[in-house]
C-alpha cells in the first residue's frame, strides 16, 4: 500500500491549474444572488417607510380626523382653510373593491366550472386561453373602454331609467328611504360613479379569478370527482360538495388576491368613478378611491401638505392591501405545501 | 345598436340571476335535476358573458383605433392642441423605459430567484430568510403599482435625480417586473433534477459555473417565458409613470451616439435623464381631454398597447407549447 | 486495512465482518463515518479500491453504498449538514481534510449518475465541458479529445455525424454513454458509477458494461449496483454493505462463490434485500 505506482503515461494526465480561476468566484456569486434577494425585501420595506415618512405631516396635522373627515380642501382660500380628510377615498376604495368582488366572484366560479366540467373538449383550450389573455389586458384599456363605451351605455340603459323610477308604495317607506339614500344617492345619469367603477373593476378581475380558480379546480384528483359522480351526484352537487371544499383554502386565497388587485387598481377606476371627494352618498353617486385620488392630484399637488396627504392615503392603501395579500398568500401557500 | 347590445347584456344578466336562484333553491323544492339545469345555465351564461366582454373590448379597440393608424402615428410627436401629430415620442419612450426596466429586472430577478432555489436551503437561517423573501416577493407580485410609483417618486425623483425622469420611470417599471422574473426563475430552477446539478459539480466545475452554464441553460425556456410575461405586464402599466417619468411633448430618447444640429453627440443616458413620454400616460391624458384629435390618438395608443401585450402573451403560449409537441 | 472492526461509535448489535486487503489501492477509506445531519449513515467503513480494477458495491437499498460512493468525491459537500469523518486516501493523500480543492478532487474522481444527465447543449459541448474548465486546448486537440472520449464510451460511431446536435435528443442508453464520455474526457483517475444501468434497457446495459470493462485499463472504477449479475459480470472486487456497515469485501469470485458472512450469503442467494 505504500508504493504508489504511476498511472500509465499513455493517457497523459493533464496538469490541472486552470480550474482555480473559477472556484474563487463561488462566494462572490452566492453573495450577488443573496444581495438580489435582499433587494426584494428592501423594496417592500422601502415602500412602507417612504410612504410613512412622506405621509407623516398629514397624519400629524389631522390625526384621527384624516380617517374620519370627508372634507378634502386643497385651497386655503375656502372657508376652513386647507384641510384633508381621507374618509371619502378610503371608503370608496373598500366599497368599489367589495362590490366588484361580489359581482365577479359568482361568475368567475361559473366560468371555472364551465371550463372544467361542461365545456366541449375542442373549445376548452381556446376559451381557457381567451380567459387568460383577458387577464393580461392592461388596466388602462379597461379604463378607456369604460369611459367611452361602457359609461354612455350604462347611462342610457341603466342609470336613466333608474333615475325616473320611484319604488312603488307597497314596498314600504323603509325600502324607499334605503333606495333613495343608499342606492341612488345623488345620481347623475352620466355613466360614472361608484357602481360603474365597480362593474369595470369586476370585469377586470373576472378573468384573473376565473383563470386562478380553474387552475385550482384542475388540482382536484379526477378520482375524487369521479367517485362522487359514481354515487349519482349531479355536476352541481359534485362542484358544491367535492370540488370547492377540496380547494377551499386556496380558493379563498385566490379570491383575496382578486380583492387585492381591485383595491389597488388605478386606471380602470379613475376614468369612471366620477372623482368626487365627498363621502359617497349612494351606490350610484360619484366617488373616488385612494388610487384614483393620487393619480388625479399628485402631479398637480399645490402645497407640501397636499402632497403629504396624498402619500398618507397611499400608506393607508399599502396597509390595507398588504393585509389582504398577506392573508391570500398564507392561505395559498398552506394549500401548496399540504 | 349599442343600446341593443346593452339590453342584450341586461337580459343575459337577468338569466344569470334567475339560473343562480334556480341552482341555489331548486334543490329545496325537491328537484335536483332542475337545480342542476340552473347551474349549467349559470356556468354557460357566465362564460358567455366573460367571452362577450373580451369581444366587446377588442371590438371597440379595433373600431376606434384601427381607423386612426397611419404613418404619422409613428413618425410624428404628440401634437399640441389643434394641430395634428402622432405618438412617436410616446412609443419610443415606452419602449426605452420598458427595455431598461427589463434589463434591471432580469438581472435582479434571475439572481434573486437563483438564490431562493439554489442557496436558501443551506441552513436553518437562510431557509427562514428565504421564506420571508419568498413571501415578500409574492406580496410584491400583486402590490398596487401606484404605490411603487410613489416610492420611486420619493426616493429617485426627490432625492437622486431631483426631477421627473425616464430613469425613475424605468426603475419603477423594473420593480414591478422583478417579482415576476424572480418567481418564474425559482420555479423552473426547482424543476431541474438534483442529479443535473450534481453532475456539473462532479466534473469539477465550481457551483456558479454549474448554475450559469448548465442550470440556467436547462431552465432558459421557463426563464424567457417569465421575462416575457413581466415585459407584457409593465408595458401597459400607467399608474407608476404618472409621477416618475411624467411626460414630454418631444422625442427626447436617443441612441448613445446621435446626430443633432448637424453634429454627432455622445450621451450614454439615452436621454432618459429628463421627463420622458410614454404611451400609457399619453392615453391617460388624451382620453380625458376635450379634443377629438387627442381622443382618437388615445384609442390608437390603447390599440397599440393591447396588440403588444396580447402579442407577447400569445408568443409565450406558442413558445411554451413547442416542446410538448416534439 | 482489515483492522479490527471496532464499532465503538454506535451499533448496539455486533456485525460479523470480513474484509480483505487489496494489493494496490488507488483509493482507500479508513474508518469512515458519514452523517446526514444528526443521523449516521456509515459506520467505520474500511475499504481499498484496487488500481485499474472494477470494485462493485452491493447491498439492499439504504445500506449506505451510494453514501460511500458520494463520500469518495465529496459531492455531498453541496449539502450543508452532510459530513464525513475518518480518512479517504487518494494516492495516500487524505481528501477529507480541510483545504482540499474540491474542484481538483472531483476532476480526478469523476462520477456518473443513475439517471442520464446530458447538459442542455450539443453533444460536442457536453464532452468538452469538463475539459474546457481545466485545460486550454487548441481546437484540433479538443476535437481529438472529444473523439477519443466518445470512442472509449462506445458512442463515436453513433454520433460522429451529429456532434453539433443537442445531447438531449439521444436515446436513454446513448445519453448515459455520453455522460460516461463526458466523465472520461477530463481524464479522471477514478470513475464512480451510481447504478448507471438501472434506467437502461438490456442492450444499452450490455454496451455500457463493455465500456466499463474497457475503461479499467487506465481508470480505477467503483460501481454501485443493485444488480448482482451485473456485479458478478464486470467487477474484480466486490463489497457487501448492510445498515451502513461494510460486511464483506473480497475478490468478486470469492464473494459470490464462497461468502464468509452469513448476511452476505443470505443476500446473494436472495433470502433478503
Amino acid at each position: 500500500m505504500t508504493a504508489v505506482p504511476a498511472d500509465p503515461p499513455a493517457t497523459g494526465r493533464p496538469s490541472r491549474r486552470a480550474v482555480s480561476r473559477g472556484s474563487t468566484f463561488d462566494p462572490i456569486f452566492g453573495f450577488l444572488c443573496g444581495a438580489a434577494a435582499t433587494l426584494l425585501l428592501a423594496t417592500l420595506t422601502g415602500v412602507m417607510i417612504s410612504l410613512a415618512i412622506g405621509g407623516w405631516p398629514a397624519f400629524a396635522k389631522f390625526g384621527l380626523g384624516f380617517f374620519t373627515s370627508t372634507r378634502w380642501n386643497p385651497s386655503a382660500d375656502i372657508a376652513g382653510g386647507e384641510f384633508y380628510g381621507g374618509a371619502g377615498p378610503i371608503v370608496g376604495t373598500l366599497i368599489t373593491a367589495l362590490v366588484a368582488l361580489v359581482l365577479s366572484l359568482p361568475i368567475a366560479v361559473g366560468v371555472a366550472v364551465f371550463l372544467t366540467e361542461f365545456c366541449p373538449r375542442t373549445l376548452r383550450r381556446p376559451i381557457g386561453i381567451a380567459v387568460e389573455l383577458l387577464a393580461g389586458v392592461p388596466s388602462i384599456v379597461y379604463g378607456m373602454w369604460g369611459l367611452f363605451v361602457f359609461a354612455p351605455l350604462f347611462s342610457q340603459v341603466v342609470e336613466t331609467p333608474l333615475a325616473y323610477w320611484t319604488p312603488p308604495p307597497f314596498l314600504g317607506k323603509g325600502f324607499a328611504d334605503f333606495w333613495n339614500n343608499a342606492v341612488i344617492g345623488d345620481l347623475v345619469p352620466n355613466g360614472s360613479g361608484i357602481f360603474a367603477a365597480s362593474i369595470i373593476l369586476a370585469i377586470m378581475i373576472l378573468p384573473f379569478m376565473a383563470a386562478t380558480l380553474r387552475e385550482l379546480f384542475l388540482t382536484v384528483p379526477p378520482k375524487v370527482r369521479e367517485s362522487a359522480y359514481g354515487v349519482g351526484c349531479t355536476p352541481l352537487e359534485v362542484v358544491m360538495s367535492v370540488t370547492i371544499p377540496y380547494v377551499r383554502r386556496s380558493a379563498i386565497g385566490a379570491v383575496m388576491l382578486g380583492l387585492g388587485r381591485a383595491l389597488g387598481e388605478t386606471m380602470a377606476v379613475t376614468f369612471v368613478i366620477g372623482n368626487a371627494h365627498n363621502f359617497p352618498k349612494g351606490l350610484f353617486s360619484g366617488g373616488s378611491t385612494i388610487a384614483s385620488t393620487i393619480a388625479n392630484e399628485f402631479a398637480e399637488a399645490t402645497t407640501p401638505l397636499h402632497t403629504s396627504a396624498l402619500i398618507a392615503l397611499g400608506f393607508v392603501l399599502f396597509v390595507i392591501t398588504f393585509a389582504v395579500l398577506a392573508i391570500a398568500r398564507t392561505l395559498l401557500n398552506a394549500q401548496r405545501q399540504a | 345598436m349599442a343600446a341593443i347590445a346593452g339590453i342584450g347584456v341586461l337580459i343575459l344578466i337577468a338569466l344569470l340571476v334567475l339560473s343562480a336562484l334556480v341552482a341555489l333553491f331548486g334543490g329545496a323544492f325537491g328537484s335536483r335535476k332542475l337545480a342542476n339545469l340552473g347551474f349549467i345555465v349559470f356556468c354557460v351564461g357566465g362564460a358567455t358573458l366573460a367571452i362577450a366582454s373580451l369581444a366587446a373590448i377588442l371590438a371597440s379597440l379595433l373600431a376606434n383605433g384601427l381607423g386612426g393608424i397611419n404613418l404619422a402615428v409613428f413618425t410624428q410627436d404628440t401634437p399640441a392642441v389643434g394641430s395634428s401629430g402622432g405618438l412617436r415620442n410616446a412609443i419610443i419612450g415606452s419602449i426605452a423605459m420598458c427595455l431598461m426596466g427589463m434589463i434591471i429586472a432580469v438581472v435582479v430577478g434571475i439572481l434573486a430567484g437563483t438564490w431562493l432555489a439554489e442557496y436558501s436551503g443551506r441552513s436553518r437561517w437562510t431557509a427562514a430568510y428565504g421564506s420571508v423573501v419568498r413571501f415578500v416577493n409574492d406580496v410584491l407580485l400583486s402590490a398596487p403599482s401606484i404605490l411603487v410609483g410613489l416610492f420611486i417618486y420619493e426616493v429617485v425623483v426627490l432625492y437622486v435625480v431631483h426631477h421627473f425622469s425616464g430613469f425613475a420611470g424605468a426603475i419603477s417599471l423594473a420593480l414591478l417586473a422583478v417579482p415576476v422574473v424572480t418567481r418564474t426563475t425559482e420555479d423552473v430552477l426547482r424543476l431541474q433534477s438534483k442529479q443535473l446539478r450534481e453532475s456539473g459539480v462532479a466534473l469539477g466545475a465550481p457551483l456558479w459555473i454549474t448554475i450559469k452554464d448548465i442550470l440556467w441553460k436547462a431552465a432558459s425556456g421557463g426563464m424567457i417565458t417569465g421575462a416575457l410575461l413581466a415585459f407584457a405586464r409593465i408595458s401597459g402599466e400607467t399608474a407608476p409613470l404618472l409621477f416618475t417619468s411624467l411626460g414630454n411633448q418631444l422625442s427626447t430618447v436617443h441612441l448613445p451616439i446621435y446626430r443633432e444640429g448637424g453634429r454627432w453627440l455622445f450621451d450614454p443616458s439615452l436621454g432618459l435623464n429628463q421627463p420622458t413620454a410614454s404611451l400609457p400616460k399619453v392615453i391617460f391624458d388624451y382620453a380625458l381631454s376635450a379634443y377629438d384629435d387627442w381622443r382618437r390618438l388615445a384609442w390608437v395608443g390603447a390599440l397599440l398597447i393591447a396588440i403588444a401585450v396580447l402579442g407577447i402573451n400569445i408568443l409565450v403560449r406558442v413558445l411554451s407549447a413547442e416542446p410538448k409537441r416534439s | 486495512m482489515n483492522g479490527p472492526m471496532s464499532s465503538e461509535t454506535t451499533a448496539p448489535d455486533t456485525f460479523e465482518s470480513f474484509t480483505e486487503a487489496v494489493p494496490d489501492a488507488k483509493l482507500e477509506a479508513r474508518g469512515v463515518d458519514f452523517f446526514y445531519g444528526k443521523s449516521q449513515a456509515l459506520y467505520d467503513v474500511n475499504i481499498g479500491f484496487q488500481r485499474h480494477a472494477v470494485t462493485a458495491l452491493i447491498g439492499p437499498s439504504g445500506c449506505g453504498k451510494s453514501t460511500l460512493l458520494r463520500a469518495l468525491n465529496r459531492i455531498y459537500a453541496l449539502y450543508p449538514g452532510q459530513r464525513a469523518a475518518g480518512e479517504i486516501l487518494l494516492d495516500g493523500e487524505n481528501t477529507l481534510e480541510r483545504g482540499v480543492d474540491l474542484g481538483q478532487l472531483r476532476a480526478k474522481v469523476g462520477m456518473v449518475f443513475q439517471q442520464p444527465t446530458p447538459f442542455p447543449m450539443s453533444i460536442y459541448d457536453n464532452v468538452a465541458f469538463g475539459v474546457r474548465l481545466y485545460e486550454k486546448l487548441s481546437k484540433a486537440d479538443l476535437d481529438q479529445r472529444v473523439e477519443e472520449s466518445l470512442r472509449r464510451a462506445a458512442l463515436w460511431t453513433e454520433v460522429k455525424d451529429k456532434l453539433q446536435l443537442s445531447g438531449l435528443g439521444l436515446s436513454g442508453g446513448q445519453q448515459q454513454r455520453l455522460c460516461v464520455a463526458r466523465g472520461v474526457a477530463v481524464r479522471p483517475e477514478v470513475l464512480l458509477l451510481d447504478e448507471p444501468a438501472s434506467a437502461l434497457d438490456p442492450i444499452s446495459t450490455a454496451k455500457l458494461e463493455e465500456t466499463i470493462v474497457e475503461l479499467k485499463s487506465d481508470i480505477t472504477i467503483v460501481i454501485v449496483t443493485h444488480n448482482l449479475q451485473q456485479a458478478a459480470r464486470i467487477s474484480d472486487n466486490a463489497a457487501f454493505m448492510y445498515l451502513g456497515r461494510l460486511i464483506e469485501f473480497a475478490k468478486t469470485d470469492r464473494l459470490f462463490d464462497n461468502p464468509r458472512a452469513r448476511r452476505t450469503a443470505d443476500y446473494i442467494t436472495g433470502r433478503f434485500g
